[in-house]
């Protein structure tokens, strides 16, 4: 299927549930929204999108709205489609892990990195870094410690200038 | 005899957790796995990743497009040509440019020999964990002439910096289509005699056929792809489901598992399959020199990359699987955000719901069987 087919598809099984970005193949789903469109996506038969590629986090640079894209790919029936859920900082997206497994690591990955946070998640945890890490690297505002546990982290560039 | 063991009313049991790593040879680099265990039967297992963590998707963030390849070189340190692969195509999708025709046959020529050097490491280093010590040493024998002609053509062996988004950083020195047909020459009864030594040895076959079964299902669930996949009987390759490149100008096949020795999708199936894929790399190598047509390979390097605003998501068959960059872009020559999806990452998670069930030193075999590197897991 191709991407406005797909769309319609959706539409037509859950009237106004989505939303699409002008200029772009992608479609938008508010965090309420998501947990319902996500089932159709998976369990359709016309759409089974069964492989969840990527969960990608992204700042949107005003230092409240983050998001995470979603790369679906259907084996069964090799389609793709995109869609976005963003969210205001302090508010959580439903976790899809209970649909996808592929779901569990990236959705803590997205937590980890980016300060996302997924409702319902089997057991949200930083994974990259330490338990004890403070704050969300990928985050646009993000400034490194100057010490961890004790140990200075590097800022000093004098020699190399 | 796994259940007897598992029916508590036998013997009085309790669960213990073991661990395993960060420092430890079948581990294949620093990762820790948390074993839950019952006696020797295992019953969860919870990897702990993010030791080479080096925040490869911050450090985009501050470099131009051109200075990231040498860090998507570093990610996956045995098929760093892939990386770059996947890396450049993502970038040119963004920027919407024609390559050369040269320039696809070489990288794919290039690519098909990474592929061939990886999965030597990944099929020798399997047989080490399960205690075949002649095969490893076999192996890397016959990756050192693929590390060879790629010192030939760029000057290093390991973390190469040659597909550049727009091109390749030099054409093919001379004499290197007839090194690299030498070496395929070479290369092909060298998978008979490592079949004849490894594939088909008994005590080979004793550890990993029937062991760590992964049904199909499960593995497109939990985003398993690549070799790990296909040994599961799915027919799922990039380059064939989603062509990319100059691929679709190739006739070559894609070897699945079929539960020759025991279960479909066993560790066994997984491990032929990328025996059976260095094949077909041979051959579509074979094709690609012999259509190999002329021209500029700097033709269409652009002066500078600055794409238009937008995001894209390029995804490409590495050894590994599915490797995906994600990449928005603001309009300057500095990404927005790019986030790499690693294929070794997804394999890794289904090692819990695959171990279950099995012994301590079967987990070695299942563990050696979903190939992974760390440098591309924890980024």
């Amino acid at each position: 299927m191709t991407f406005s087919e797909i769309t319609d598809h959706i539409e037509s099984k859950t009237s106004g549930k989505i939303s699409l970005i002008e200029g772009k193949d992608v479609i938008q789903v508010t965090p309420d929204n998501w947990l319902e469109v996500a089932t159709l996506l998976k369990d359709d038969t016309s759409l089974q999108f069964d492989y969840l590629m990527c969960i990608s986090s992204y700042d949107k640079g005003n230092n409240k709205t983050y998001g995470a894209a979603y790369n679906f790919f259907s084996v069964q029936l090799n389609h793709y489609i995109e869609v976005r859920v963003e969210v205001e900082d302090g508010t959580s997206i439903p976790s899809v892990a209970g649909l996808w497994r592929a779901a569990d690591w990236h959705e803590r990955e997205a937590y980890d990195m980016m300060g996302l946070h997924f409702e319902n998640h089997p057991d949200l945890k930083r994974i990259l870094l330490s338990e004890d890490w403070e704050g969300y690297p990928l985050r646009k505002k993000y400034t490194e410690p100057d010490y961890y546990h004790g140990m200075p982290v590097p800022k000093d560039k004098s020699y190399w200038d | 005899m796994e259940e007897q063991l598992l029916d508590k009313s036998v013997i009085e049991t309790g669960e213990m957790v073991l661990n395993m790593g960060p420092q430890h040879p079948s581990t294949h680099g620093v990762l820790r796995l948390k074993i839950h265990t019952d006696g020797e039967v295992v019953s969860k297992i919870e990897p702990i990743i993010g030791y080479l963590h080096r925040c490869f998707e911050k450090h985009c963030e501050k470099l131009s497009y051109e200075q990231i390849v040498p860090f998507t070189d570093r990610c996956d340190y045995l098929a760093s040509m892939h990386m770059d692969h996947a890396y450049s195509l993502a970038v040119e999708k963004l920027l919407d440019i024609e390559l050369p025709e040269r320039v696809e046959y070489i990288r794919v020529i290039i690519s098909e020999l990474q592929r061939i050097a990886s999965h030597l490491v990944a099929v020798g280093t399997f047989g080490l964990d399960v205690g075949a010590i002649t095969p490893f040493t076999w192996t890397i024998r016959d990756r050192e002439r693929v590390l060879d002609l790629f010192e030939a053509l760029c000057g290093a062996r390991l973390l190469y910096n040659y597909i550049w988004p727009g091109g390749v950083s030099h054409d093919l020195p001379p004499k290197f289509l007839e090194r690299t047909i030498e070496f395929l020459e070479y290369f092909d009864p060298q998978i008979d005699e490592l079949n004849n030594l490894l594939t088909t040895n008994k005590i080979f076959i004793e550890r990993t056929a029937d062991v760590g079964v992964l049904p199909p299902e499960v593995g497109i669930n939990y985003g398993v792809t690549g070799p790990s996949l296909r040994g599961s009987g799915v027919n799922f390759d990039l380059r064939k489901n989603e062509p990319y490149s100059v691929y679709p100008n190739f006739d070559f096949d894609v070897p699945l598992g079929e539960g020759i020795m025991g279960t479909l999708g066993d560790s066994w199936d997984r491990y032929y399959v990328r025996v059976l894929e260095m094949r077909e790399s041979a051959k579509i190598i074979r094709q690609a020199i012999e259509q190999l047509p002329d021209g500029d390979v700097h033709a269409a390097l652009p002066k500078k990359v600055r794409p238009n605003a937008g995001e894209v998501y390029g995804r490409y068959e590495s050894a590994r699987g599915d490797v995906g960059f994600y990449i928005i872009s603001n309009g300057k020559n500095i990404p927005l955000r790019v986030k790499m999806r690693s294929p070794a990452f997804c394999n890794l998670s289904v090692l819990s719901e695959i171990s279950e069930g099995w012994m301590i030193s079967d987990i070695i075999a299942i563990l050696g069987s979903l190939d992974i590197v760390l440098g591309e897991i924890d980024r």
